[in-house]
């Protein structure tokens, strides 16, 4: 930690305009964008990437949109031949698949990269590099999974990829690797832009926005991404046993050899879940945002906002067997989750309301984006309601599986996510461009999309209830559902209509005028920003006593665009932001930020070739692939990390100084790593389920004629990792104390116990013998051996990269993040040992 | 009484304890599934009055309960001009103890939802 000594600070007067105008010189020189046809893509300021990412997010959108007009096209009439069986297949996995991974989950991380530091009153985010690495991780593996159906080699076994179909080598082809590794990929940028999203909201807020002040949007965000801390990992753990079990022949999902298909169930929906909250609380969240702008008063009830917000998202994780109902579990497990399907309906109907009551008690201004908004509350109700029919297992079984569900989950997704979607898009166009999307056509497009969406999934329920089956390719004349299918077929058509207008729309926007600024009167920071561009975020970071600070702090504007707030000048020619204590945003530091770079780029393309080369089984290139990412991760960590500061604080105006490099819990770094780590400790405890998950489906377990891995090995491993904790623990406190030579030893101690750790965690089930392809038991047990130690061998490799900074003077005992943050690591190293050496080595004597 | 209420305002409030209801929700949640489950496939059946079940449920709630009686008292600390918005620190701790208050009172509904089947439930079918 660095103690701030006091620093004569000479004020700059900001009433003379020529200082304003130089520190405006200052400011933009330093954000300017990189030029030339290559280094523009290199940028990674939020305002750049984030449109990327909206862009790219809009185009896979419009591509699944056509793959669903295909499949309407092929289910108009009974007995159509427009597409085989096998393309409908891979037309209705890819468009599930591709609106979750590469639409919904994408469009809110991009817009919450452009909105988020607006509505912060923050420069940019705090990891910009981290979100040119997301965006690129997901342009690569997006356009490695949905091109694949121009191969004819698109994942044809549902979006949610059920064994043994999928993992049967002989019944699905390249296509279910593709799905596995090319979203596994895209998941890594999910989490990559979590953790930006939480340490961004926790601690980039403006000095004075306590967390009873923050923007709802701001709070939906935090939820959210946290949420995809919990729901992701499981999907990943998942996808390694599934591509084990396809690549290795392991039997995780093969009844025949001990394992079960119920297990990836499991952790599909476990995931499959929360996701849906994940793609709907974003999208409600910019009603948050728009309502009180066109009621023209404050959101009523923001802790019940909050309350819905953070409920839903606990709520959620309880709801995932009610994807299962139809699988024979004993009916008082289906009643948990059934009443935890009615429960969540509460927080639900929460927020409707707060929105409706701050309609009725505002003098509403009938705008395009509030036309959507209403719009979007009803359909999403009626979706809501077939939800709550739904949730009730004997109901289930009858609409299970039929077009009853897809009209119920595509009620749920248009309203809540997607006409959400077009409501920001006309509020907040203005923000990016600067310019106003036409009311006109805008209106328009909204009653084509609305009567589309009817008319296209109303008469599913009907059809659904008509027996109906989903991911049929044709039906039979005689079932009588011709005319409905027609119906829907119509709608379909005329929901792509209403798409269209919007798409031309958009493309008429740059012969269009700019606006005023805040053409919407709100009141929230994020309308700041100039129609003209800055890059620069915002002139100075102001100091914020109100929710809606535009209204109701007076001169509010003035003092921001005057530079008379923070940091309103880049005198060392840095990027920076500033960083605030979490509970009651007091200013704590200045953060220096990454500055455009190719190693985003580069460590996302090596990355990805890593992915898309074990799909093609070239194992060898893949492992050089994995080597090129560890040497560009690596890279990226020296050359822009917990760079030591050329002075120890820095005066950022109203007479405050703070430090310019913190460590431990206060820094932001520390946050990404606790962040990251929870998300890797949760995919570890969805391997850890399917131990004890094939506990209670064997009458015995372990499996007789499987002895191992014994206990020996596994406690050796064990003693060997908490030694290599203690080492770490002891060399950030010698550290600390100035004693760096202790520290050295130490990092080299627990350097050479992680190392001989890996060696320990594998010679159990080795020297046991245990054949991974012969039974399910096995096969876990090496997965959990190896999972712990390539922690165990990253953990090494953590260790001796703080050796390595403190032996090249990068860190001191005043600076000392890095080590700071590799013990994070080592305590969750510990916690994956104990928690994988204690069940392999101890279990099976507990069992037996 | 008076220095008990003092005391009990005094407590830190922080995103932490925000999320004790829900989070008792979600472990009780976790405790219904597992007892359920290795009761059905290990032992086969469940007991009608399941001791441990009933004990658990009760803890849960006692606990939702608990945190909602301390939030709902941090809600009323005396202090700061309504609407309380401003950027104060009483203001701060009544909008984390009355969002801690309403979470209490959906986790309690939560839990209740959740035990109520093993009333009416009575085997593994």
């Amino acid at each position: 930690m660095t103690d701030a000594p006091p620093v004569e600070a000479v004020a700059p007067d900001q009433n003379d305009p020529a200082v304003r105008a130089a520190q405006e010189a200052r400011l933009r020189a330093v954000w300017k964008p990189p030029s030339g046809w290559f280094r523009r893509w290199t940028d990674v300021n939020n305002n750049r990437v984030g449109v990327w990412y909206v862009l790219t997010a809009f185009a896979f959108m419009l591509f699944a949109g056509v793959l669903a007009l295909v499949m309407r096209a092929q289910l108009a009439v009974p007995q159509n031949d427009l597409v085989s069986a096998n393309t409908f297949n891979q037309l209705f996995t890819l468009h599930g698949s591709t609106m979750m991974f590469l639409f919904a989950v994408p469009m809110f991380e991009a817009v919450s990269i452009i909105l988020l530091p607006q509505l912060l009153g923050a420069r940019d985010l705090p990891f910009p590099r981290l979100s040119a690495f997301g965006y690129w991780s997901f342009l690569i593996g997006g356009v490695f999974v949905s091109g694949s159906i121009f191969f004819d080699a698109a994942p044809d076994g549902g979006w949610f990829m059920y064994p043994p179909l999928t993992t049967r080598t002989d019944l699905s082809g390249l296509g279910a690797d593709i799905w596995m590794l090319g979203l596994s990929f895209i998941e890594v940028s999910s989490v990559a832009a979590a953790v930006e999203l939480i340490v961004g909201v926790l601690k980039c807020r403006p000095p004075g926005m306590r967390l009873n002040l923050m923007p709802l949007y701001a709070w939906y965000i935090l939820v959210v991404a946290v949420m995809i801390l919990f729901a992701f990992p499981p999907l990943i753990a998942g996808d390694v046993l599934f591509e084990m079990e396809r690549l290795l022949g392991w039997p995780f999902f093969d009844a025949s050899r001990g394992g079960d298909p119920l297990l990836w169930q499991h952790l599909f929906w476990i995931f499959g879940h929360p996701e849906v909250y994940i793609v709907f609380l974003p999208s409600i969240a910019l009603f948050a945002m728009l309502i009180p702008t066109f009621a023209q008063r404050h959101l009523l009830g923001y802790p019940w906002i909050v309350l819905a917000a953070v409920g839903t998202a606990f709520l959620s994780f309880g709801l995932w067997v009610h994807h299962m109902f139809a699988t024979g579990l004993p009916k008082i497990s289906l009643a948990f989750f059934s009443a935890a399907s009615e429960a969540v309906a509460i927080p639900t109907g929460i927020q409707v309301f707060a929105f409706i009551a701050t309609l009725w008690a505002g003098r509403v201004v009938w705008s395009t984006p509030l036309l959507y908004a209403v719009g979007s509350i009803a359909i999403f109700t009626i979706g809501g309601l077939t939800g709550v029919m739904v949730a009730i297992a004997p109901f289930d079984w009858q609409a299970h599986d039929t077009y009853f569900i897809v009209a119920h989950l595509h009620y749920v997704l248009i309203g809540g996510t997607l006409l959400p979607l077009f409501a920001g898009l006309y509020y907040y166009w203005p923000l990016v461009t600067g310019k106003r999307l036409s009311d006109r056509i805008g209106r328009t497009a909204f009653w084509i999309l609305f009567t589309g969406a009817n008319l296209a999934f109303f008469p599913m329920h009907l059809s659904g209830l008509e027996g109906m089956p989903r991911r049929v390719f044709t039906y039979p004349a005689e079932l009588g559902i011709g005319g409905l299918n027609m119906a829907s077929t119509a709608g379909a058509f005329l929901f792509a209509g209403g798409v269209l207008l919007i798409v031309i729309d958009l493309a008429l926007s740059p012969t269009r005028a700019k606006t005023v600024r805040n053409p919407w009167r709100a009141g929230t920071l994020e309308w700041l920003a100039l129609p003209e561009d800055e890059d620069w975020g915002i002139r100075s970071v102001p100091l914020v006593t109100s929710r809606y600070p535009i209204w109701d702090q007076p001169g509010f504007v003035e003092k921001v665009d005057e530079g008379r707030f923070f940091l309103p000048d880049a005198e060392e020619g840095r990027r920076e932001t500033i960083v605030t204590s979490v509970v009651d945003a007091r200013p704590i530091q200045v953060a220096r930020l990454g500055t455009p770079s190719v190693i985003p780029m580069v460590t996302a393309a090596a990355l990805g070739s890593v992915f898309i080369l074990t799909t093609y089984h070239l194992y060898w290139w893949a492992l050089a692939g994995a080597v090129a990412t560890l040497g560009c991760v690596l890279t990226w960590l020296w050359t822009g990390t917990a760079e030591i500061p050329e002075k120890p604080c820095k005066a950022i105006g109203r007479g405050l100084v703070v430090p310019l490099y913190l460590s431990g819990p206060a820094a932001s770094g520390w946050w990404a790593m606790f962040i990251t780590m929870l998300a890797d400790a949760t995919a570890f405890s969805g391997l850890l389920f399917g131990y004890y998950f094939f506990w209670t489906v064997h009458p015995v377990f372990p499996k007789p004629g499987f002895d191992g891995p014994g206990a020996f090995w596994p406690m050796v491993a064990l003693a060997l990792t908490l030694a290599s904790w203690t080492a770490t623990v002891v060399a950030r406190e010698f550290n600390a104390r100035g004693h760096v030579g202790v520290a050295r030893a130490g990092l080299g101690i627990a350097c050479g116990a992680s190392l001989a750790s890996v060696g320990a965690g594998l010679a159990g089930p080795w020297t046991s013998g245990l054949d991974p392809a012969a039974h399910a038991y096995p096969a876990i047990v090496w997965v959990l051996a190896i999972w712990t130690s390539a922690h165990a061998g990253v953990g090494a490799i953590c260790q001796g990269y703080a050796l390595a900074r403190s032996l090249a003077g990068r860190m001191t005992p005043t600076h000392d993040a890095d080590l700071r943050n590799v013990t994070v690591y080592g305590h969750f190293l510990l916690f994956t040992a104990v928690a994988t050496y204690l069940t392999i080595g101890l279990f099976p004597q507990v069992a037996a | 009484m008076r220095r008990l209420i003092d005391r009990v305002r005094g407590l830190t409030v922080s995103l932490w304890t925000l999320i004790v209801p829900p989070s008792v929700w979600a472990v009780h949640f976790v405790f219904s599934y597992l007892w359920a489950a290795l009761n059905c496939a290990k032992v086969g059946h469940f007991a009608t009055f399941p001791l441990l079940y009933v004990v658990g449920t009760m803890l849960a709630l006692l606990t939702v309960v608990g945190a909602g009686i301390v939030a709902s008292i941090q809600a009323r600390t005396p202090g700061g001009d309504p609407p309380h918005e401003q950027s104060t620190d009483s203001d701060r701790l009544r909008f984390l103890a009355k969002a801690t208050q309403l979470l209490a009172g959906l986790s309690f509904i939560g839990v209740v939802f959740t035990a109520a089947p093993v009333a009416f439930l009575t085997d593994c079918r």
